[in-house]
């Protein structure tokens, strides 16, 4: 049922059950919000949204107040736009004053807030709490001296991902966002996906930079400085430099990286199409010689983690692949180094992820060979971006280059590892031709495409019948997992990727993108896998090359060696 | 011989006195057993002791145990029975004496040391005045001559007693006293004559609204749990009593748990729900214990439990114990409390009547809203009406604290007045100073001053001068409360309270607090924006006021400024007093203090030089001394040392 | 130990998030604080959380997380101890037994809390340990007394 209420002297459309903030969105009228999470249950925490009821003369908080019949409000009137700004003043009176110091200087919710408010003084004074920075772990760096306590992040890390690392830990002024026993985020149950990061308002949690050493090995003679970036990249970059959602820069960021001085240019999509080659080749090999299934994906960083700590027992489930990023590292300083006669000890290599948990993967002990790590320096979207603007570089006026050979080219089926559901399709492709040796006859399966968070698809590989899952946020493989556990259905074939919707959504993409912004990358990939002439990555030339001159056959020793690993369990409190 | 009595008596109360809920008066067989098990008649003394936790607290287990030492000693033969805490908390020790025939005897002020003297005394028959307090109207036993009437005292006259009726009267743990004085009658009749709708009907009839604070009409709220279609609902019983200076609800636990009980009974047959939580403060240990015996007795009765009285009703009761959060008496607090999560407020629409506990709708009460409960279901809504204002019906229990001869707990009708409470029932100002203010309604609260003192109580009147109801506490101040200091102490309360959800209350009380610490101590410091800061704090404190009271996300928040606001628009004087002179008219603010050196008295003794910490007073030996007032930091240590009175608070 | 946590949480269902603060009340009076072991046996046995177990148990005033040394060490921060450099003192305190305000020594001897005024500014600064008073406390002479604890925790 819809109905008429009165907005600032206007008539407008509400409907039955919904808050305020709803009627008056879907108007495009606006109030700010800080706590505000769209989709989810309101807190009315932060109290930005009230708005005046005329009737009862009372401020109620547009986000959790239902529309009545015969309501009246005001969203701008004095009283409101007054106490709004004593709000903003009051966080401000326990904030440190360091904005041009802060990562998210210029992009900062409460910046915008106290800028729209017209906050030019500082009238109240009082004294601030001090709590320490927590800089332990290698993907997200914590100063709650920043936080506003939206319990934004609290919300995400518990309704989307299903980790509860973190909680609201004391009471009143006192209070904090932390890991239980106020321990560091590096030896919590933090699987390091960064989804807190996104939805953070102010500069309390960012992902941790390597920007010092990376900028001193790119002025180092000696090295030999590569870089590779992953899928989801070329698609998201452009935003940092505010260009519409979607736009495809892959030829004018391989310019700009060469430009910052970055000495090869690698596409991770290579390394994608080649763990499709591995993976594809494990899953055959499992249902053939009747190993474990379901079969999961290993590719999210964050999802190992999360399995390590929740759900040690079904680790044998896991691919033994490493993921797109250590393939691309550990193939780097092998193949790569012997052929163009680098010391592997001279290469430094980076890569573009649009991650935070991958700067915790490349650390791990397991991605390492013979004590070089596989890559040295993970770097995020967003530290693309900066690095770009560092370097002074126009990316407007940059004409496009192509990455660099081998270990550059790609197939369709790589590109789409950065959206949910992208992993599943290019392995089924793979898949289907190395146990009929025919190519499948329809590529795209729609049922694993989308934003939902969790899919299912039944496909046909000669008389089997393949079941497999997709599902993205890890409460929602959580879930998952408890149906497999319970043996409530049998998968061959499950994908999992920590955030939602994929890696285009991951936690190091450009801050406060909107649910069509991302959608707007997702329809990119499937536009460029409609139009690239290889969809599949058997058919990737390098790829081919590469089995033929190196490793040999996917599953072989060569592969074993380079490209899989193994997982433990980690004792962390849960 | 023991259990065998307990179950005759047990058959007894359960076949012929509350099976038989109509009427009972004709049967003089019956009524003998009752007036027995009412302690009406007794065939032996018996001796009661006021035991609830004021009484504990004034030393009511020492009598205990030395009136138990005299019958042993003395071989006499007597009863001794723990009541609870009739309200006199001032004149506590509480002693009651009852001889057979006789009326019983109330006295005051009976530590151990007294027990021997006064029962050596009334067991000979006499009673001095001395500790008298006053004598029962014991039905059926004569009078002491000479003896006044309890309720002919100053402090129990005004009183209309309903709730707290039986406190301090009974043995709070024995189910027979409180079924043979009427109890568990109202909660048959209700099962066996009413519809639940029929309940919440005659509730709201009554008039009754909720104790509590916001004094929500409670059937109107049982209505609405009624309403809900649920295979679960709840009923729930704030027993978080967490106001300073606020002790009703542990009062009315200690010294009568079975009406709490019997309320929730009918209020849970009411909206329908069979399960019912009491969420009670840790801190009061002896409530709990009572409650959970009084719950016992009561499934013993088959008055909890499934099936009661084969009337097809079930009706549980479970306690939660508060982990120390005052903010968990907020209602959807407490929810998030019980479910097991952090106490913290959640918006609302939707009420929990229709979102409650594990997400059933449920209704919340206060200890003295179902208190209530059981003689306007007894005696009917019309009898409950007549009492009281109209919006305001009934009688509130209040705790009297503060600068007043008698402190304690006293239950008047809505409509006295404050003057009549302070000055006829509390016995005035102590030591005859002069009035000031009386804060009602706690830390929500704002205080109402002379001319405000005859407003009728009642719930609109007092938010009208700008105070309210509240939980009921009731502090009396006098001309030597500094009332900067005052909302310090509940502004201060509430920042460590605040549960830090909603900005306005978290970062905004702190701000408060501290604008007024501001103004009541002097800068440790040099710090020459101080001044600046501390005037400009002032400026700020109606419109950040203002700003809490508006946007918080619920009640705490919303009414945590009420204290400063009210005393910033009522004593602005002394505001201004702290702030441009520095000085504190009261005396109270320690900070502020300014001490001076008598040179007429002082001796030069050097004693204060010693033992001043801050280097503060200057002189030689055997010369009259002076104390730098710059360098003062008013702890008073100089005033104490003192053994010449030379140094004085100016 | 762990069986002290078991036989607690045997008395309510398994799962019974609702049991969450009864358990955590009845496992401190047993051990007299919440130690990081038992949340995460209360943890697994409920299947919560551990940051909303130690979320849920910091927002309530009842719950401590250290348990109090034998020698529970009061610093008072009143005006008086504050101006005469309580500061000093507490700095040399947490030197000397080598934890901060709210926690214990890992030998279990000492706890130290920091307190508002104790009202005995005459002598400044002071230290209150189980309750005893040690007056005009200096940098110096907080070796002397800690290690008169420690010496009659020897003999």
């Amino acid at each position: 049922m819809s109905f008429l209420i009165n907005v600032n002297n206007k008539d407008i459309e509400a409907r039955e059950g919904e808050t305020i903030l709803d009627s008056l969105n879907r108007e495009g009228l606006n109030v700010p919000t800080l706590c505000h999470l769209k989709g989810k249950l309101p807190t009315g925490s932060c109290r930005m949204c009230v708005v005046e009821d005329i009737n009862s003369g009372r401020l109620v908080a547009a986000c959790a107040s239902p529309v009545y019949e015969g309501m009246k409000i005001q969203t701008h009137s004095h009283r409101v736009v007054e106490s709004r700004k004593m709000i903003v003043e009051l966080l401000l009176s326990n904030h440190p004053d360091d904005c041009l110091y802060c990562v998210r200087n210029k992009n900062c919710e409460l910046q915008d807030l106290s800028d729209e408010l017209q906050v030019r003084e500082r009238r109240i004074k009082g004294k601030k709490n001090n709590i320490n920075l927590d800089r332990s772990s290698p993907s997200i760096v914590r100063d709650p001296d920043k936080c506003i306590l939206c319990g934004r992040c609290v919300r995400v890390c518990e309704e989307v991902m299903g980790v509860s690392c973190i909680d609201f830990i004391n009471r009143g002024s006192d209070s904090f966002v932390g890991p239980a026993f106020n321990k560091s985020l590096n030896t919590s149950s933090c699987v390091k996906c960064g989804q807190c990061i996104m939805v953070c308002p102010t500069g309390a949690l960012s992902e941790k930079s390597h920007f010092p050493e990376l900028i001193s090995m790119l002025n180092n003679p000696e090295k030999t400085v590569v870089v590779q970036y992953a899928p989801a990249i070329s698609v998201s970059l452009a935003e940092e430099f505010d260009m519409p959602a979607g736009v495809d820069i892959t030829g004018i960021m391989n310019a700009a990286l060469r430009k910052i001085g970055f000495n090869y240019v690698f596409d991770t999509t290579f390394t994608a199409d080649l763990t499709i080659m591995e993976e594809a080749g494990e899953l055959a090999e499992r249902i053939n010689e009747g190993g474990k299934l379901p079969m999961i994906t290993s590719c999210c960083p964050g999802w190992i983690k999360f399995a390590e700590q929740f759900y040690p027992d079904m680790l044998p489930n896991l691919s033994t692949c490493k993921s797109p990023q250590q393939m691309m590292g550990a193939v780097i300083k092998s193949y790569w180094a012997e052929k163009s006669e680098v010391k592997p000890d001279d290469i430094y290599s980076v890569s573009v992820m649009p991650c935070t948990a991958k700067k915790f993967e490349a650390q791990r002990e397991e991605m390492t060979s013979k004590g070089i790590s596989d890559v040295d320096a993970v770097i995020t979207t967003r530290e693309l971006g900066q690095l770009i603007r560092m370097y002074g570089i126009d990316i407007n006026s940059m004409a496009p280059e192509t990455t660099d050979s081998p270990l550059g080219s790609r197939s369709s089926a790589g590109k789409l590892f950065a959206a949910s559901g992208g992993v599943m399709e290019a392995a089924m492709r793979t898949a289907y031709y190395m146990i009929t040796g025919e190519e499948l006859l329809r590529f795209k399966i729609e049922a694993l495409r989308g934003m939902d968070g969790s899919k299912e698809a039944s496909v046909k590989i000669g008389d089997m019948n393949v079941n497999v899952a997709v599902v993205n946020g890890l409460a929602n493989a959580r879930k998952l997992m408890e149906k497999v556990k319970k043996g409530e259905k049998e998968y061959h074939f499950i994908e999992v990727m920590a955030c939602p919707g994929g890696c285009i959504n991951g936690g190091g993409q450009h801050i406060g993108a909107s649910e069509d912004e991302i959608k707007a990358r997702m329809k990119t990939l499937y536009d460029i896998d409609d139009k690239e002439t290889v969809k599949v990555s058997h058919k990737n030339p390098e790829i081919v090359e590469l089995y033929e001159k190196f490793l040999g056959k996917p599953m072989g020793k060569k592969s074993h060696e380079l490209l899989h690993t193994d997982y433990f369990k980690r004792e962390v409190l849960l | 011989m023991n259990t065998q009595y307990n179950d005759s008596v047990k058959e007894f109360l359960v076949n012929d006195v509350l099976r038989d809920f109509t009427d009972n008066s004709n049967d003089p067989d019956l009524l003998e057993k009752i007036s027995e098990l009412r302690h009406d008649k007794v065939d032996e003394p018996v001796i009661y002791v006021g035991a609830g936790t004021c009484g504990l607290g004034a030393g009511a287990g020492k009598t205990l145990e030395a009136v138990k030492n005299y019958i042993k000693e003395k071989g006499v033969s007597a009863t001794v029975t723990e009541t609870g805490c009739i309200g006199l908390c001032a004149v506590e020790p509480i002693m009651d004496v009852q001889l057979p025939g006789y009326n019983r005897v109330s006295f005051q002020n009976i530590t151990s040391d007294r027990v021997e003297a006064l029962l050596d005394e009334i067991f000979q028959y006499r009673v001095s005045s001395e500790n008298l307090l006053g004598q029962f109207d014991t039905p059926g036993s004569k009078e002491w001559e000479g003896v006044k009437y309890l309720q002919e005292h100053p402090f129990f006259a005004p009183q209309k007693r309903l709730v707290l009726k039986n406190c301090g009267v009974v043995n709070p743990v024995d189910i027979k006293e409180y079924i043979a004085r009427g109890g568990y009658k109202s909660y048959m009749k209700t099962l066996n004559l009413y519809s639940p709708l029929e309940v919440c009907e005659i509730i709201e009839k009554s008039g009754l609204r909720g104790r509590g604070g916001g004094g929500f009409p409670t059937g109107r709220k049982w209505k609405f749990a009624n309403s809900e279609e649920s295979d679960q609902k709840y009923l729930i019983c704030n027993a978080d009593e967490g106001d300073p200076g606020a002790f009703m609800d542990r009062a009315v636990i200690e010294g009568d748990p079975h009406r709490l009980i019997e309320g929730m009974a009918i209020g849970a047959y009411a909206i329908g729900a069979t399960e019912a939580y009491v969420y009670i403060r840790a801190e009061y240990p002896l409530a709990i214990q009572r409650l959970e015996i009084a719950i016992e007795q009561a499934r013993d009765y088959g008055l909890v439990g499934e099936n009661i009285f084969e009337t097809g009703v079930d009706f549980d009761i479970k306690i939660k114990k508060g982990a120390g959060a005052f903010v968990c008496g907020e209602e959807t607090a407490l929810i998030h409390s019980i479910e097991g999560r952090r106490g913290m407020p959640r918006p609302r629409p939707p009420f929990p009547t229709t979102i409650g506990l594990f997400g059933k709708p449920s209704v919340i009460n206060n200890v003295e809203t179902y208190a209530n409960v059981s003689e306007i279901l007894l005696k009917g809504p019309e009898w409950f009406a007549s009492t009281g204002t109209e919006n305001s019906k009934g009688t509130k229990v209040f705790a009297l604290s503060g600068k007043i001869a008698l402190t304690g707990l006293v239950e008047i009708p809505m409509g006295t007045t404050v003057r009549e409470i302070v000055f006829d029932i509390a016995g005035g100002i102590l030591d005859n100073r002069k009035f000031k203010a009386v804060q009602i309604g706690g830390p929500s609260g704002g205080c109402i001053t002379e001319e405000n003192l005859d407003i009728q109580i009642d719930y609109e009147s007092l938010v009208n001068v700008g105070a309210m109801m509240g939980s009921g506490g009731l502090v009396v101040m006098d001309e030597n409360t500094c009332m900067v200091d005052v909302a310090k102490f509940f502004m201060g309360f509430i920042q460590r309270e605040s549960c830090g959800k909603c900005i306005p209350c978290r970062e905004g009380t702190r701000r408060l607090l501290e604008i007024l610490e501001g103004i009541t101590s002097k800068p440790d410091g040099n710090d020459e924006t101080e001044t600046l800061d501390r005037f400009k704090g002032v400026m700020q404190i109606e419109s950040l006021s203002r700003v809490i009271r508006d946007t918080s996300l619920c009640g705490l928040g919303q009414t945590a400024p009420n204290p400063v606001m009210s005393t910033h628009e009522k004593f602005r004087d002394e505001y201004e007093a702290h702030l441009y002179d520095r000085h504190c008219p009261a005396g109270v603010c320690q900070n502020l203090k300014v001490y001076k050196i008598d040179v007429d008295k002082c001796t030069g003794c050097t004693v204060c030089v010693k033992k001043c910490p801050v280097d503060a007073i200057i002189g030689s030996r055997k010369q009259p001394h002076f104390i730098v007032e710059d360098k003062c930091i008013g702890c008073g240590a100089c005033y104490e040392a003192c053994k010449f009175d030379a140094i004085e608070v100016v | 130990m762990e069986n002290n946590f078991k036989e607690i949480l045997t008395r309510y269902p398994e799962g019974s998030v609702e049991n969450l603060i009864p358990i955590l009340q009845d496992i401190q009076e047993a051990e007299g604080y919440l130690s990081e072991e038992s949340v995460a046996s209360v943890a697994r046995y409920l299947d919560m959380p551990a940051s909303k177990i130690y979320g849920e148990a910091t927002f309530y005033n009842q719950f401590r997380f250290t348990p109090l040394g034998k020698y529970h060490v009061q610093v008072c921060c009143g005006t008086a101890c504050h101006v005469l450099g309580a500061a000093t003192v507490l700095e040399e305190i947490q030197k000397n037994i080598g934890v901060e305000s709210g926690q214990t020594s890992k030998d279990g001897l000492f706890s130290l809390e920091v307190v508002a005024c104790i009202g005995a500014c005459g002598l400044a600064p002071v230290i209150s340990v189980n309750g005893n008073f040690h007056a005009k406390v200096t940098g110096e002479s907080i070796k002397e007394i800690m290690d008169n604890y420690r010496n009659q925790e020897k003999s």
